[in-house]
Order: C-alpha cells, then sequence, then structure tokens
C-alpha cells in the first residue's frame, strides 16, 4: 500500500522551501539572486529523473503515499501521469527564467521577492503532482499568498486594487471547491484522487459538484464571464509575476477540469458541455476582440490569454482525443510564448519605462534580436504554422469540426483576430514612427539566456511534435475512454434531458463497464 | 464524599498561584519580586502539570466533578492560554503598577472557574463556575486606565453578562422541573423530545445561552465589539481566547447530553446567522480590536458546525479548531498588543508599514490572518477542514456551505490587515523605526510557528483532540 520508492517528486516539492531557509542567512542582493537560480537551477536538476517516465506504462509513476493524519485517512500521495508531467516540467523550466528576468526590475526588498519565488515553486509543483484531494487543495490554496503578495508589493501603481481582486476572486471560486471534495469524501468514500476516478455517482451529485469545481476552475482559467481579475493582475504584477500567473497559474485551471471534473463528473461534463463550450468560444472571441483595441502591450497579451485559455477548456469539453491532445499541448505552448511575451514586455519596459504602444515603437532598427525573438512569439502566439502553438489550435480545432462543424467555424474569428492584433503590435513595435529607441542597448547576455531556451521549445514543438504525443496519449485516452463510453452508451442523444434519462444510462453503463481508467 | 487530590492537580496548583497573587496584592511592600517576573514561568509550571495530568479520569465530588479525557485536554489548553496571556499581558502599560498584584489576582480567578467548568458534570456546579469566571473578568475590563471606555465596556459587559445569566437559569428551572436532575451523566438518559418534554428542550436552549454569551454567538454577541474595543489590548487578549474555552466545553458536554436536532438545529440556525452577521460587520471595521471582535462572533458560529452534527467526530473538530482558534488569536493579538505598545487602541492605518518596522510581527500577523481565514497551510484551514468534514451529511450540509460561502467574505477584512501590514508604506512612519525587544520577536514566531506546524502536522494533536471528544455521545 505505501509505495516510498520514489521521492522524487517529494524532493521536488520540498527543495525550495528548504531552499528558503538558506535565503534567510544571506544578506548581498546578489548573493540573494545567484542563490536563488541556483537553487532552481538545481530543482530542474533533480527533476532529471522524470524523464524515466515511461509512457507504455499508464497511469501514475512516481507515486509516493504516506499516512497524514490517520484519524481522516488524509494522505500524502503525490504521483505523475502524462498530464501533469508536462505541466510539472513546465513549472520547474519556467521558475529559473523568473530570476533571470526579475534581475533588474526588482530592486526593492528583494529577499522577501525570492523567497515568494521559492515557495510558489513548491505550491506549483504541488498541485500538479498532489494524488489526495486535500493536499491538492492545500497547495492551490497556499500558492494564492505569495502571488497576492508579488502583485501588492512588487506591482504597479494600481496593485493593491488588482491584488485584493486576484486574492478574492480566486478564493471566492474555491471554497464551493472544499465543499465539493469533502462531499467526494462522504460519496466517493475516500480522498484519493486514482479511487475517486473510478466510483460511479449519482447524476444530480455529479451536476453540483461539477458546477462547484468549474466556478473555482473556470475562475482560475479564467474563461469568459469569469476573467475580469486577469487583466487587472497581469497589467499590474512584476514581470516575473505576469510570467508565472500565464504559464503555470491559468494551467491549474484547465489542469482541474481535466483531472477532476472530466473523470469524476462524466455525466455532469456531457451535461454541461454545450455551456463550457459556448464560454470558451466567447472568450476566443471576446479575448481577441478586447486584445484588438488595447493601447497597453501588456494588456493586449493579457487579453490574448484569455482568447489562448479559452482554445484550451474547448478542447477539453469536445471529449475526443485530438480536442484533449490540443489542450495540453495548448496549454504547454500558452506557457511557453505567453510567458517569453511577458518576458519581454518587461525587458522592453526596463529601456522605456512604459507599457503603452506608442512609447516602444520603432524599435525593428535599433534592437535587431529583440525583435527577432518578439517576432518569433508573436508568430507562436497566433499560431503559425511550424511553430509549437499552430500544433495545439490545429489540434483543437481538428478535435471541433469532428465533433460539430459550426463549432469548428466558430474558432476561426478567433484565430483571425490572434494574428490581426499581434501583427499589429509587432509591426508598430518594429517600424512604427517615431521610434524612440534610438538610445536603446539591445538584448544583453542575461536576456539571451532566458529567451534562448523558450525560443528553442517553440520551434522544437512546432517542428517535431511526436514525443510530446507519445507521453501524453495514454493518460489522455484514459480520460476519453471514461467519457466515450457515456457517448456511446447515448448514442441518440448527446445530452441527457432529465435525471430518467441518466438513470437509464447507469444501467447501460453498469452492463457494460468501461475499461478501467488505470491505476498505479 | 469522595475527593481525590491528584485528580484536580491543576486546579489546586491553579489556586495556589491565586493565593499568592492575593498576599502579594494585600500590601505594596510585597510588591518584590515583581508578579511580572514570576508569574509567567509558574503559568508555564502549571501547562506542564496539566500536561502530566492528561490522562487523569474520575468522578469526584458525588458526581459533580468529572475528570476525564475532555476535561484533561481542556485543562492544558486553560493553562497554556492564561501563561501565554500572563506573558502577554506582563508589560501592560495601561495598568498602574500598584494595581498589578489585582489585576492578575482577577485573571488567576477567572482561569480557575474555566478549569473548573471544564470538569464540572452537574448543572448548578456549571452555573458557579460560570460566574467565577465571569464575575473576575468583569472587573478586569474596567482596569484600564486613562480611558472612560474601559467603563462603559465593562458595565455593557456586566449588563448582557447578567441578563444572559438569568436567562440560563431560567432555562435549568425548567430543567429541573420536568427531569428532575442536575446531573448531566442522568440527564442523559431521560428522554429529549418535543413530544413528551417540550419544557427541557426550551430550558436546555435557554441555559446553552448563557455560554452562548461567552462565546458572543449570535444573538447574544452585542458585547463583543464594545468589550474587544473598550477594554485594554492585553484585557483583550484574555477575552478573546479564554472564556471561549470554557463555554465550548460545557456546551460539548450538554450536545452530548441532547445530540439529537430538537436543539441542534436551533444552533446550526443560530451558527448560520452569526458567522454572516459577524463577517458582513467586520468589512467595514477600522478599529483593529473591534474588526477582531466581529471575527470572534463570526468564529463562534464556525465552532456550532462541529456541534451540530450530533455525532463525536464534530466534536473531535470542535475541539481541535478551539485550540487553533486560541492559538491564531493570540498570534494576531500579541501583534496588537507589541504594536500599540503604548495601550492605545489601533486602527488599520497604525498597521501601514509594518513590514518595515518589524517584519516579524508582520509575519506573524499574516499567519494569524492567513489562519483565521482559513488558508492552508495554517493550523485554521486544518480545524476548518475538520469542521465541515464532521458536519457533512448529517443533515446540514446548507450550514456547510454557508460556511464555505462565508470564508470568502471574510477573506476582505482579514486580507486587509495583512496589505497594510505588507503594502502601505507611510514614509512618515518610517522614520520611528523602533527595534523590537527580542521577547516579543521570539514570543511572536513562535505562535505562528505552531500555527503553521499543526497545519501542515496535525496529526498527534488532533489525535489528542479525538481523544478528548470521543465517548461523549454514546
Amino acid at each position: 500500500m505505501f509505495e516510498t520508492a520514489h521521492s522524487v517528486l517529494t524532493v521536488l516539492i520540498f527543495f525550495p522551501l528548504a531552499a528558503c531557509l538558506g535565503l534567510i542567512l544571506l544578506r548581498h542582493e546578489t548573493a540573494i539572486r545567484y542563490y536563488t537560480l541556483g537553487a532552481l537551477v538545481l530543482e530542474l536538476a533533480l527533476a532529471m529523473p522524470l524523464l524515466g517516465f515511461d509512457p507504455a506504462v499508464g497511469g501514475f509513476q512516481f507515486v509516493q503515499k504516506v499516512p497524514w493524519v490517520e484519524s481522516l485517512e488524509l494522505f500524502y500521495h503525490v504521483g505523475l501521469d502524462g498530464i501533469s508531467l508536462f505541466m510539472v516540467a513546465l513549472t520547474v523550466a519556467i521558475m529559473p527564467l523568473c530570476v533571470l528576468c526579475s534581475w533588474r526590475y526588482i530592486s526593492l526588498r528583494v529577499k522577501e521577492f525570492h523567497f515568494c519565488l521559492l515557495f510558489m515553486t513548491s505550491a506549483c509543483v504541488g498541485v500538479f503532482s498532489a494524488l489526495d484531494f486535500v493536499l491538492f487543495y492545500i497547495f492551490w490554496e497556499a500558492m494564492l499568498v505569495p502571488m497576492y503578495l508579488l502583485i501588492a508589493v512588487w506591482g504597479g501603481p494600481d496593485r493593491r486594487y488588482a491584488s485584493i481582486k486576484f486574492f478574492l476572486y480566486t478564493l471566492a471560486g474555491s471554497t464551493l471547491l472544499l465543499v465539493a471534495l469533502i462531499a467526494f469524501r462522504y460519496v466517493g468514500g475516500t480522498f484519493s484522487i486514482p479511487d475517486l476516478m473510478t466510483g460511479d455517482y449519482a447524476f444530480g451529485f455529479q451536476c453540483w459538484t461539477f458546477l462547484a469545481m468549474a466556478l473555482a476552475f473556470a475562475i482560475k482559467v479564467p474563461m469568459f464571464p469569469f476573467h475580469t481579475w486577469l487583466p487587472a493582475a497581469h497589467v499590474q504584477a512584476p514581470t516575473a509575476g505576469s510570467v508565472i500567473l500565464a504559464a503555470i497559474l491559468l494551467k491549474m485551471g484547465t489542469y482541474g477540469f481535466l483531472r477532476f471534473t472530466l473523470p469524476l463528473t462524466p455525466d455532469a461534463s456531457h451535461f454541461f458541455a454545450p455551456l463550457m463550450i459556448a464560454f470558451s468560444i466567447a472568450s476566443i472571441i471576446y479575448g481577441g476582440a478586447v486584445a484588438l483595441s488595447q493601447t497597453d502591450i501588456k494588456k493586449i497579451i493579457a487579453y490574448s490569454s484569455v482568447g489562448h485559455m479559452g482554445f484550451v477548456t474547448l478542447g477539453i469539453f469536445l471529449f475526443n482525443l485530438r480536442g484533449l491532445e490540443g489542450a495540453l499541448f495548448q496549454m504547454l505552448n500558452h506557457g511557453i510564448t505567453t510567458g517569453a511575451l511577458f518576458m519581454m514586455v518587461g525587458a522592453v519596459y526596463e529601456r522605456s519605462h512604459s507599457r503603452e504602444v506608442t512609447d516602444n515603437m520603432g524599435m525593428g532598427k535599433y534592437l535587431p534580436a529583440f525583435m527577432g525573438f518578439w517576432g518569433l512569439f508573436a508568430f507562436s502566439s497566433f499560431g503559425f504554422p511550424g511553430t509549437n502553438s499552430f500544433v495545439g489550435e490545429l489540434l483543437v480545432m481538428l478535435g471541433a469540426f469532428e465533433v460539430k462543424t459550426w463549432i469548428g467555424l466558430a474558432t476561426v474569428p478567433g484565430a483571425l483576430l490572434a494574428a490581426a492584433y499581434m501583427l499589429r503590435l509587432t509591426q508598430k513595435m518594429a517600424w512604427g514612427a517615431p521610434a524612440n529607441a534610438g538610445t536603446w542597448k539591445d538584448l544583453n547576455k542575461r536576456e539571451w539566456l532566458y529567451l534562448l531556451p523558450l525560443a528553442f521549445f517553440v520551434l522544437y514543438i512546432g517542428l517535431a511534435p511526436t514525443p510530446l504525443f507519445k507521453v501524453m496519449d495514454p493518460s489522455l485516452k484514459t480520460v476519453t475512454a471514461r467519457l466515450q463510453t457515456e457517448t456511446t452508451a447515448v448514442a441518440s442523444h448527446s445530452v441527457p434531458q432529465s435525471n430518467a434519462a441518466s438513470a437509464k444510462r447507469k444501467i447501460l453503463l453498469t452492463d457494460a463497464k468501461p475499461h478501467n481508467p488505470a491505476q498505479e | 464524599m469522595d475527593i481525590r487530590p491528584e485528580l484536580i492537580l491543576s486546579e489546586g496548583y491553579q489556586l495556589l498561584l491565586v493565593a499568592l497573587l492575593f498576599i502579594q496584592s494585600l500590601d505594596q511592600r510585597l510588591q518584590k519580586p515583581a508578579v511580572r517576573c514570576w508569574l509567567p514561568t509558574m503559568a508555564g509550571l502549571g501547562v506542564c502539570l496539566a500536561l502530566y495530568n492528561l490522562n487523569a479520569s474520575g468522578v469526584i465530588f458525588s458526581g459533580t466533578y468529572c475528570v476525564d479525557k475532555l476535561s484533561q485536554f481542556f485543562k492544558v489548553l486553560i493553562s497554556m492560554g492564561f501563561a501565554l496571556a500572563v506573558l502577554n499581558a506582563s508589560r501592560q502599560p495601561t495598568l498602574d503598577r500598584e494595581k498589578r498584584a489585582d489585576y492578575f489576582l482577577l485573571m488567576g480567578l477567572s482561569v480557575l472557574g474555566l478549569m473548573i467548568l471544564a470538569s464540572a458534570a452537574e448543572m448548578i456546579t456549571i452555573y458557579l463556575a460560570l460566574e467565577l469566571s465571569s464575575y473576575s473578568l468583569y472587573a478586569l475590563v474596567a482596569l484600564r486606565g486613562r480611558e472612560c471606555r474601559a467603563a462603559e465596556a465593562a458595565i455593557k459587559y456586566i449588563f448582557f453578562g447578567a441578563a444572559a445569566t438569568a436567562l440560563a437559569l431560567y432555562g435549568f428551572s425548567y430543567i429541573l422541573a420536568t427531569q428532575h436532575t442536575s446531573y448531566l451523566a442522568d440527564l442523559a438518559l431521560k428522554p429529549w423530545t418535543w413530544s413528551e418534554t417540550p419544557l427541557a428542550i426550551v430550558g436546555m436552549t435557554l441555559f446553552m445561552g448563557g455560554m452562548f454569551y461567552k462565546l458572543a454567538l449570535f444573538p447574544l454577541h452585542f458585547w463583543a465589539p464594545d468589550v474587544y474595543q473598550g477594554a485594554s489590548n492585553e484585557t483583550a487578549t484574555f477575552i478573546a481566547t479564554l472564556p471561549k474555552l470554557g463555554a465550548l466545553v460545557v456546551l460539548m458536554r450538554l450536545v452530548a447530553v441532547v445530540p439529537g436536532p430538537q436543539v441542534t438545529l436551533v444552533i446550526a440556525i443560530l451558527a448560520a446567522v452569526s458567522m454572516t452577521y459577524g463577517n458582513l460587520s467586520a468589512l467595514v471595521q477600522t478599529d483593529v480590536k473591534r474588526l477582531l471582535g466581529y471575527s470572534a462572533i463570526a468564529h463562534a458560529g464556525y465552532l456550532m458546525v462541529g456541534l451540530v452534527a450530533g455525532t463525536n467526530q464534530g466534536l473531535d473538530a470542535a475541539a481541535f479548531y478551539i485550540l487553533v482558534y486560541v492559538l491564531m488569536n493570540f498570534a494576531c493579538f500579541w501583534v496588537i498588543c507589541r504594536v500599540g505598545a503604548d495601550g492605545r487602541n489601533l486602527q488599520l492605518t497604525d498597521l501601514g508599514g509594518l513590514h518595515h518596522r518589524s517584519p516579524a510581527l508582520a509575519f506573524v500577523l499574516a499567519v494569524g490572518a492567513f489562519s483565521l481565514v482559513g488558508l492552508p497551510p495554517t493550523a485554521g484551514f486544518m480545524g476548518k477542514f475538520f469542521l465541515l468534514t464532521s458536519a457533512w451529511d448529517h443533515g446540514y450540509n446548507w450550514l456547510v456551505v454557508v460556511a464555505a460561502v462565508n470564508m470568502a467574505i471574510s477573506i476582505y477584512y482579514y486580507l486587509n490587515l495583512v496589505r497594510h501590514a505588507y503594502t502601505h508604506d507611510e514614509p512618515e512612519r518610517l522614520g520611528a523605526l523602533q527595534r523590537e525587544p527580542l521577547f516579543s520577536n521570539v514570543w511572536g514566531l513562535m505562535l505562528a510557528g505552531l500555527v503553521l506546524l499543526l497545519g501542515v502536522l496535525p496529526g498527534p494533536v488532533f489525535d489528542a483532540a479525538v481523544a478528548a471528544g470521543s465517548n461523549l455521545i454514546r
């Protein structure tokens, strides 16, 4: 029962926390920066055993399960499958770059800033690797405080408003998640996520838990009607805060949909899928349209995030393999591309001290390397063939056309809008007049250092995505297997109309028990 | 009558402390050694004694006094709280030198009353112990130099207290009239249904009202904000923590007598109103202690979630939560007493830039506030999680949802505390950089550390709470 062989995840979760203690002793600012960078690079190195993930095995790997609070049957239970592996990899890869991109930007309270980054790393790795519902919730909430501080202490002029809004929104969303997980404890009999995934739950129960969970996740993503905290938080946050927010935090919402909503409440997911698809398409088009009218570079990218994440949620609620693959790819791609774009906005802000498009024009002539990178990431952002986002968006669109032609068609304007706002922005930044970049220096070594790896992954995933497919497919297939059986069982009407219909379906389900989602 | 002295070590020790304080308060010439020098250490010894006696059990004084796991668990908490309160109040600026011994004498007496309350298994004993602990408190509130609001608060406290006590006594008369006994053990065997003994149920609800008053549960909450605001910082610390322990332990025993829905429905409704009312009112407060007063009303509601479940798990969770509650309140008040070093009432703006002036205290405040919200990885989350888990599926799911929604409401004002401490940098305050004495930082960080530790590894302490709460409901 207690598998303690693999402690790599435990090391990944607790190493940054331990590194925090060392931080207390340091005084000199540069020493603190080098120390944190070193710790996070070491964290990346410690994550190398994860490359030993075997896609052929299926189910959760690197599992560790230790009793935690025995009287309540709480376990410290961590593990990875083909979905969470990517998210953990993204987290440990992005965090060292966050230290690099705030090297100059953060000059106040340096120690506390890096303390927050390290704490954040622990919490994020924890969220993606937790296999106990309560453990997940603890990491999920624990990450709020450092993120709040990142925005509230080191943010822009409106930081208090933005940080409180971020905190209130996300916390309000997740309190009902707590109620849902307590309810699952009673109905499913356990807090263990792999065990809960195999249970059958009554349709009414599934519906309200779906809504409780979906609210928490939709706010985090953020989906269209719940997105208003995002632009405020992004614009006010320091560069590293924006990068973490875009690259990692938003993924927690979609990860929640993949890990909890779909496997735990498959019937309700089917029932609410039209609504979620409608919200997703609204996010795609709304995010794109609003981004088109912004004058602040950071706001443009923030709203583009709403659009990109709309593609992810759309892919998730298509319930076919293409859609899920596309969603997971988009999660990864958005982390890389938007993270990079936010870093570049930070870099340009260090030169112009403004985020307005009009203050940052005509850089093509004076900062060729900067604009080269910017061009690459901007093209990646709107899914240019050969870049990473192309793969993800194409897969989501394929999945959408597979389900319904009109859903596929509805995503097209979103893709066009993305091209429109990114090209408009890029054009102004490169060739806009009057140019005010005459005295600025091009990228320095530090900036090369944090942009190169991201650029490499943009092209690598864009040109050779096959290895990633191999890793993610078995895990995604277990998700679709649980969902597909539902659809075949209700072949004629894809959406249950009433409780009676779902009860009938339950009978069908028990007859043809689906292939069990793999256990560890 | 059977007396077994080895069972009442804690009470005896507390009585000894009270006697010593009494002697010192008699004459100015006995001022040395100063109370603040010897009392914290002696109170610390009391904690060790209570821990040593943790597993004592037996029924003495002809069945009126029950020493069991529950009472011993609470006596540990009470003596620990006393030690912390004494430590916290040792340098009270608003207290005249010559009144120090009297102040601690009253505090000690109140604690003695609470300890007896933890063991009282008979309703008249409960009433007497309750009065013993209350009367000393009434006087304590007024002991704040140069402040007329303290007198006002004391009068409010005593009037409301008297009314609540009268209510409890009136309820007791109903119980005695219908059930013909005042022993809890016998009462548990009697019928408690609306059809058979309606008067007894009304009586029990009224009797519980006396405890609700101590906990500041709606509708007996009116005193809390005023008294918190009017009493000195150190007295407010005491009122915010220890009396709640006594009230909860009695409520646990009473609920165990009547675990059915007849009484718990009332409690559930009061709990829901109390937390919503407390949290909504706290949103607009600017006086930090008044804010915490409303937060206490809300927390009284949370505590009741464990009681309405009507199961031993619920009582376990409530016992664990009150421990956490005491710790996190001490953490917050510790910061208030240190920042308001001259004894004034703190406004939210006074916390501005605390992060610069004293990073350690700012951290303690952040931990305390986030724990009061119930954010992981603090003990407040674990406590709330245990409470909500225990109440689910026992007919009060709506209460769990209300409690969860209330967590979301409360975040705003708790976050306000942290926000002022961390993000409001007022240049004129930065000039007055004062080095906090080591004493305040060390104890503050210790409290914060305990809150965090209980949040990450609640296991052993939770097991102790489970041992305390189990076997109450048979």
